[in-house]
């Protein structure tokens, strides 16, 4: 589909980490790449304070968000109950090794 | 695949408890069937007593409701009762002849209470106490008014004849024993419980025992009229409570052939003698124990749990339990040996006109067991202490005075009860007492961890844990059990210890995360936040050469080398030794701040200089530019060594303190550690480098140096202990050094070293770092061979190491254009 951006070679980003995709949304994206080389991607925003989910420990399909640790699941973009909230989330997929993200 | 299928037998408080835990674990591994002889479902039974006083509702102690069953996919059968359990068949038969099949069936049958054998023991007005059905016979039999005697003075007999008290009975109370609770008090808090609840209306007739229930005349419809008791004397009575004890639920086991001794013989898996039955609370007997308290049976519940979700790691090695009275206005706690024997020690504080009494009997300086009258703020402190068995030598003269005299600081606040309603406990979340009370009923919270789920109250920091807890305790009294932190897993991931698996990855020569999650049986195949950072660490302390630090299992801070702030930017210090700079480093540091247009530069409590708001792509630019080693402001590790200006030029000062603080800085730099350690050195008594609130605090006399350790400035404002005394330089370094190594292989990742030694005792720390001198040596030569490998980080980054962690993919707006997906674009990116 016409909508699909090309990001990156999935090896860019690190097992278990994330990188900050800046420019193509209204504000910053982090797309993360689990030990099973999932991919997802949501807005880089804890939705607690904040803070750049891009840059917590990422485990399972969950990150914790650096300032104050909210566990946010990477599939939904909601926030691991008992808290509540949600951060946007993107459709994004790896084709050939590729990272592609779908802002619509 | 087919599930098999899971049979609980007893709809109560431990075996809904172990339901719980099991879906925790394992939701999809059983079909789940229950079978209540209450028509309800399941409800806190502690608090039946607030239900007879009138104080609570019925529906408000309701733990799990109809609607849970259904929405856990549990079949729930109320009202009926299982008559027989056919072991050959693994069927169980219920009270209308219905049979169920199980694979595995959890007994937990709770108790009854024990009635007396004696004449009119069951004639209409005389009853236990025991469920709700009781509950409400009670209140609609003092609805008529007229005289209760309720026999037996434990706990639920108290509570009883108080509940029928507040409904306007006229109450006494019949015990065999010289006290009353005395299977909870001593004789001191017993006569002044007594005394308030004659002050409240409740009679008391002590050494008496019952023989006779007498029958009215028809006036009273054969009803209870009368108490007889052994001496011949009687005392007329309308309504019989007997509360003298609990006996086991074991008939239908028994007559399954399985093994009872005073409850269901259970081993520590909580398996009876039959591998496919398991039993739980207070129907069980394990170790020759039965429980009638709720927290160890949640403790059982937790363990036959884990081996129902065929995890099979769990054990059960019994409980230390406590016991609390709930009676509105009267506080009474006891754990534990409060009798003592012969050789321990007590600790008495005794007010009678004011109405507290506290006893600590003390074994080895450790406490054994605890009586509180009137005054139990500090019972959870006490209990924890007891638990853990911690050696409370150094407290000895301060225990009496409560855990607020114990230490100063934020944790120091603990009046719990007192506290107004809006006070706010948690600081760093902004969460006041209300919202946690709220949350605990509502919710039906019973745990730490569950209120720091729900509320995020000492979620943070850590420090108002002391009160919080507190609150719990009282919100759910006899329910709340503090964990033993020796027995405190590392996180959800795992059952194991910090220091379980810490000897794990030792004596295994364990090398990466996933081989000690794999060997460890980790829950999770990645971890999580809390449990990863630690392991991370721990691989790195027990193998520093071999071991490949994980990055991605380290906080951003440590991953970055830089301090994240609340908005995403960083924050740069780089190191000083000792506090001590030069006009070039200082010119550098400026121009750095000018061309990156860092917004703030601010002088730290460290002795240095913080250049705050700083972009995470510029970091390793301004690492090059201010060619100044890492500053680990942002670690788990040696942070800063601060000093006062010292002989060099103070005209008080009899050392160099500033030389021997860049010494010691330059020894340490680049240490990780399980926290941050900070250090300092002053050159006088007058102290003004402040080593006195520091991890490791040095303070030069006349004749040498003093070595401090276990300071802390801050969550726990903790005053440091003296270590030693030397005379040399060296011999600081190797003392200051040798001490750090014992805390990095012995503390818990995150704990201070005011922690770790409050756990383990100076004594032992003097007797490893002071006394052994071998030790000692070895100690700062595994320290040294830790640093060996360690390089400054920012020289490395700034050299291009580990680039991609600071380089975001930036896009331009014709990128966003869609449309063509074109191979240029990517590459453009990837060049970006």
């Amino acid at each position: 589909m016409s909508d699909w951006l090309k990001i990156c070679p999935l090896e860019d980003i690190p097992r278990l980490g994330a990188k900050v995709v800046k420019g193509v949304g209204n504000a910053d994206i982090a797309v993360f790449r689990n030990a099973e080389d999932e991919v997802f991607a949501v807005d880089d925003r804890c939705p607690h304070k904040g803070g750049p989910l891009s840059q917590g420990i990422v485990f399972d399909r969950r990150v914790a968000c650096p300032l104050h640790g909210m566990t946010v699941h990477l599939d939904t973009g909601h926030a691991q109950a008992p808290d509540e909230g949600c951060t946007h989330k993107y459709r994004v997929r790896v084709d050939k090794g590729v990272v592609f993200l779908n802002l619509g | 695949m087919k599930r098999s299928k899971l049979v609980l037998v007893g709809n109560g408080m431990a075996g809904v408890r172990t339901l719980e835990e099991l879906l925790k674990l394992a939701p999809d591994l059983y079909d789940i069937t229950v079978y209540g002889a209450e028509p309800h479902g399941n409800y806190n039974r502690i608090l039946l007593s607030p239900v007879l006083a009138g104080e609570m509702k019925l529906p408000e102690i309701m733990l799990n409701d109809v609607d849970w069953y259904k929405q856990n996919g549990i079949t729930l059968h109320t009202g009926r009762k299982i008559v027989r359990i056919d072991r050959v068949r693994r069927r169980v038969v219920a009270d209308d002849g219905a049979e169920e099949r199980y694979d595995r069936l959890l007994l937990a049958t709770g108790s009854t209470p024990v009635m007396l054998p004696i004449p009119g023991h069951d004639l209409p007005g005389v009853l236990a106490y025991r469920d709700i059905a009781d509950t409400e016979t009670m209140i609609a039999a003092s609805a008529r008014g007229g005289r209760a005697v309720v026999i037996g003075a434990g706990l639920l007999g108290l509570e009883a004849a108080n509940g029928l008290k507040a409904r306007g009975m006229d109450v006494t109370v019949v015990h065999l024993a010289p006290w009353i609770m005395e299977r909870q008090l001593d004789r001191s808090a017993a006569d002044m419980l007594q005394a308030s609840l004659e002050a409240r209306g409740l009679k008391f007739l002590l050494e008496r025992q019952t023989v006779e229930l007498v029958r009215g005349t028809k006036k009273s419809d054969g009803r209870v009229a009368a108490v007889r008791f052994a001496d011949g004397s009687e005392i007329p009575a309308d309504l019989v409570v007997m509360a003298i004890g609990i006996r086991p639920n074991t008939a239908l086991a028994e007559a399954a052939g399985l093994h009872c001794n005073r409850g269901i013989v259970v081993n520590d898996t909580m398996q009876t003698y039959d591998p496919r039955i398991y039993a739980v609370g207070e129907c069980v007997a394990h170790r020759g124990v039965a429980y009638g308290l709720v927290a160890p049976l949640f403790e059982q519940g937790k363990v036959a749990a884990n081996h129902l979700a065929e995890f099979g790691i769990a054990r059960y090695a019994g409980s230390a339990i406590s016991t609390k009275l709930k009676v509105t206005g009267i506080d009474v706690f006891s754990a534990g040996d409060f009798m003592g024997g012969p050789d321990d020690d007590e600790i008495v504080l005794a007010d009678k006109r004011g109405g507290v009494y506290k006893k600590l009997v003390l074994r080895d300086n450790r406490i054994v067991g605890a009586v509180l009258y009137g005054d139990t703020v500090d019972s959870g402190w006490y209990f924890q202490l007891m638990k853990e068995k911690k050696c409370v030598g150094p407290l000895r003269d301060k225990l009496m005075l409560g855990q607020s005299h114990g230490g100063a600081g934020h944790e120091g606040r603990n009046r719990a009860a007192e506290l107004p309603d809006d006070f706010e406990v948690c600081g760093c979340n902004g969460i006041r007492k209300i919202t946690i009370v709220k949350a605990i009923k509502e919710k039906g919270l019973f745990t730490l961890e569950e209120v720091r789920r729900h509320t995020k109250a000492s979620s943070s920091c850590g420090s108002c844990t002391g009160l919080v807890e507190q609150i719990l305790a009282s919100a759910v009294g006899g329910a709340y059990q503090p964990v033993a932190a020796e027995k405190k897993p590392i996180c959800g991931c795992t059952d194991y210890t910090h220091e379980e698996v810490r000897k794990a990855v030792k004596d295994n020569r364990l090398l990466s995360i996933p081989e000690a999650m794999r060997f460890l049986e980790w829950r999770t195949p990645t971890g999580c936040a809390s449990c990863r950072p630690a392991l991370n660490y721990y691989l790195l302390c027990a193998w520093p050469k071999e071991y490949k630090d994980d990055a991605q299992s380290r906080f951003i801070n440590e991953r970055a080398h830089a301090n994240i702030q609340k908005d995403g930017s960083y924050s740069v210090v780089p190191r000083m030794y000792g506090g001590v700079t030069t006009p070039a480093e200082l010119k550098r540091i400026a121009e750095v701040a000018e061309k990156y247009a860092v917004p703030t530069v601010k002088v730290t409590g460290g002795q240095r200089i913080d250049l705050l708001g700083v972009k995470k792509e510029d970091l390793p630019a301004i690492w090059a530019d201010l060619a100044m080693p890492s500053g680990y402001a942002y670690s788990k590790g040696l942070r800063t060594v601060k000093t006062c200006v010292g002989s060099e030029w103070c005209r008080f000062g009899v050392q160099d303190s500033t030389g021997l603080g860049i010494d010691l800085e330059r020894d340490l730099e680049r240490l990780w550690t399980p926290h941050k350690t900070k250090l300092a050195v002053s050159g006088c008594p007058r102290n003004c480098a402040e080593a006195a609130i520091k991890d490791v605090g040095v303070i030069g006399v006349d004749s040498g140096w003093e070595i401090y350790v276990a300071g802390n400035g801050g969550i726990k404002t903790e005053v440091a202990q003296f270590l030693c005394k030397v005379k040399t330089r060296e011999e600081v370094l190797e003392v200051a050094g040798a001490f750090i190594q014992l805390y990095r292989e012995e503390a818990r990742y995150l704990d201070r070293t005011v922690h770790w030694v409050a756990r383990v005792g100076l004594d032992t720390v003097k007797q490893r770092v002071v006394e052994d001198g071998e030790g000692r040596r070895a100690l700062y030569a595994r320290m040294k061979e830790a640093l060996s490998v360690e390089k400054d980080p920012w020289a490395e980054r700034a050299a291009g190491f580990d680039a991609a962690e600071f380089r975001p993919m930036r896009f331009h707006s014709r990128d966003c254009v869609s449309g063509e997906s074109s191979d240029e674009r990517l590459a453009e990116n990837l060049s970006a």
